[in-house]
């Protein structure tokens, strides 16, 4: 069931991708709504749509500092240790 | 000891002493008795809290038995990991394994339960080398060294806290296992404290976590990601809490176990890593120290025990049925696995805090707790590690595993199918338990230490704030994931100081202090063994021809006398002897008279 499911999907990637940026983008107009008085911190309450902003911006921050580490020596060919 | 007190880890370690003498069918069904019949226990035990097991040894009272709201709720999750783990490996056939893993629950059970440093030491350095065991008894190449190491490091740790509490003990004349002072640290507060973060691998002394996890078995990795780090963490809340340095240390490792685990290629290191980073919130939480940070390190504490063996469970299930474990060999594995990977899939969105599931109502009371306390850097940064966790675990390890091309030999994927029963029910099980404490609040919540606070994460600005997070990590992942691709290659860390180190050491060993040593041998064989040699020589024939020869010499010449003047003065003629005899008294009578 999960197989056929997911092949369903598959066989839809254009539907699911639709679908994915409307989630996405009701999300976002719907946090506009959100009373945000009660949140901690100037910018939640400030500018709209911070913690997507925020989630997007760490989600590349984290993708290409580990690249950029990785490849300032840190990433090593695997029998590193036994030779 | 109290009649009505029963230990849990006393069961645990009788258990694991009774297992041999049981043959199947009933050794499955005694396999899963033990474990349910210590979390009846602990269950029993948190109905009567007090303190119980006292002996007395020496000058000293031990105890056992302490049952508060604080060791209620680990000894609770610990037992319930212990069920979920030994079904995981109902289908293991060494009994080793097993009792080892008992022995290691034991351990962890003993720790909670304790209530002063020597029985905290003895528990704990059970958990050290059971765990060992769980690393070694693995085949694959490479797990002998990882267990050495895992041993070696944990022993350094033991050593500090024993260090640290003979330190105070000798300072306060105190060996209870309480809150230390958080205003007036000594030397042993933070030796007490390095030798629990070493088990709580909190950067610089956290490399043996990933390198031990991926080494171990695949049962006794699931047992090893519950245990060792949720133990500390329990022994960092009764003792540490509230030590500032904590917080800092706790953001580095969400920070540093995050960054780790987006560049790692073998699954079982990446969820290594991932524990370090999520352990990272607990710390952070405990160096927070207010009750509501507290409750936030317990419930992510339980929670994480739960969706991280859920994990480890479905990478282990991977790793049986395929024989492979890094990224780069596997793939599209979701055809051959869809059981495997729905549970993976549950405990990935539960690790990344997805609503209605474990992580949702355990990590965000912590991130509440530092921005509540105004420690807003922190609080921005544990999100940042939050949206991290979802790529990393949510994404990346799901389509790395699942999705895609095999990147594997055909064979391996051939073989690959969804894992025996036992396996899929522990990961049922887990899953299970990751649902219900993300969508019934009270079974998780009445277990906290401080009940008083409240915490509802289901506003509408925390739902907000979480769905944003989550849906613009997606599509992040969706633009970049292509340099999110797994690379054949290892990442080194600070375990390279101690295993080059040691291969240092090895060279430094064999090369020029066996060197040395030959040379010195040489030396001694060519110029101080001929020289001894030859003054032994000298030294025997002085002795045989000098000394020897003077007291020999005189002996003889004493004796030669003696018989010269018997043979003259003893002829046997009686006339001539009284001649001699009136001659010599007449010569004396003369001499007295005249002189």
């Amino acid at each position: 069931m999960i197989v056929n499911f997911i092949e369903y999907l598959k066989a839809r990637s254009r539907m699911v991708g639709l679908f994915c940026c409307v989630g996405i983008a009701a999300i976002a107009i719907w946090s506009l709504t959100v009373d945000m008085e009660e949140a901690h911190t100037w910018v939640e309450r400030h500018v709209p749509v911070f913690w997507g902003l925020f989630g997007f911006l760490a989600c590349a921050l984290i993708i290409f500092f580990a690249r950029w580490y990785g490849k300032a020596g840190i990433k090593i060919r695997e029998d590193y240790y036994d030779k | 000891m109290t009649s009505s007190f029963i230990h849990p880890s006393l069961i645990m370690i009788a258990g694991a002493c009774f297992l041999p003498l049981f043959k199947e069918p009933f050794r499955k069904i005694y396999l899963v008795l033990v474990p349910l019949l210590a979390f009846l226990d602990v269950l029993y035990l948190s109905a009567h809290p007090g303190t119980y097991g006292l002996i007395h040894f020496m000058q000293w009272t031990l105890t056992f038995g302490r049952v508060d709201s604080l060791s209620m709720i680990f000894g609770f999750i610990m037992a319930l990991m212990a069920i979920i783990g030994t079904i995981y490996g109902l289908h293991v056939k060494d009994n080793w394994q097993h009792i080892a893993a008992w022995f290691y629950v034991a351990g962890s059970l003993g720790v909670i339960y304790c209530a002063d440093y020597l029985v905290l030491f003895l528990f704990w350095e059970m958990m050290a080398f059971a765990s060992t065991f769980l690393i070694w008894f693995n085949k694959d190449a490479g797990s002998l060294a990882a267990g050495y190491r895992y041993l070696l490091v944990h022993t350094f740790g033991g050593v500090l806290l024993l260090l640290g509490f003979v330190l105070r003990y000798q300072a306060t004349g105190d060996l209870s296992f309480i809150q230390l002072d958080v205003h007036n640290p000594q030397l042993y507060t933070w030796l007490i404290m390095a030798g629990l973060m070493l088990n709580a691998a909190v950067p610089p002394l956290h490399s043996w976590l990933p390198d031990a996890y991926s080494k171990a078995t695949v049962t006794g990795a699931v047992f090893m990601c519950a245990f060792t780090t949720k133990t500390a963490i329990y022994t960092l809340i009764r003792s540490c809490a509230g030590f500032e340095i904590l917080i800092v240390l706790g953001v580095i490792m969400a920070v540093y176990g995050i960054v780790y685990a987006a560049m790692e290629n073998d699954v079982r290191r990446l969820l290594g890593w991932e524990i370090i980073s999520q352990v990272g919130y607990m710390v952070a939480g405990v160096g927070i120290g207010s009750a509501l940070a507290i409750n936030g390190a317990c419930a992510h504490a339980f929670a994480h025990i739960l969706y991280k063996g859920l994990l480890f469970m479905g990478a282990g299930s991977i790793i049986k049925m395929t024989g492979r474990c890094k990224f780069t060999e596997l793939g599209a594995l979701y055809r051959k696995m869809p059981n495997t990977l729905l549970f993976t899939l549950i405990g990935g969105m539960s690790v990344s805090a997805f609503p209605f599931l474990s992580g949702f109502v355990s990590k965000s009371m912590i991130i509440a707790a530092s921005f509540e306390s105004h420690i807003l850097w922190a609080g921005f940064l544990l999100s940042l590690v939050s949206a991290g966790t979802f790529l990393v675990a949510g994404l990346r390890l799901p389509y790395l595993l699942f999705f895609g091309e095999n990147r594997g030999p055909a064979e391996s994927y051939d073989r690959a199918s969804d894992p025996p029963w036992n396996m899929q029910t522990a990961m049922l099980i887990a899953a299970f338990f990751c649902i219900l404490i993300g969508t019934y609040l009270p079974f998780l919540y009445t277990m906290l230490p401080y009940r008083e606070v409240v915490f509802n994460p289901y506003t509408a600005e925390h739902m907000s704030e979480t769905l944003q997070i989550l849906a613009f990590t997606g599509l992040g992942f969706f633009l970049f994931r292509k340099w999110t691709a797994a690379e054949a290659t290892i990442s080194l860390d600070l375990d390279w100081f101690y295993r080059k180190g040691g291969q240092a050491f090895l060279w430094l060993a064999t090369r020029p202090l066996q060197w040395m040593d030959t040379a010195w041998g040489t030396a001694y064989r060519v110029v101080g063994l001929s020289t001894l040699t030859t003054t032994a020589a000298f030294s025997s024939w002085f002795d045989w021809n000098g000394i020897d020869g003077v007291v020999d010499g005189t002996a003889r010449c004493v004796r030669a006398i003696g018989r010269r003047v018997a043979l003259t003065l003893q002829r046997g003629q009686i006339q001539q002897t009284i001649y001699y005899t009136v001659s010599l008294a007449a010569i004396v009578l003369f001499a007295f008279v005249c002189l």
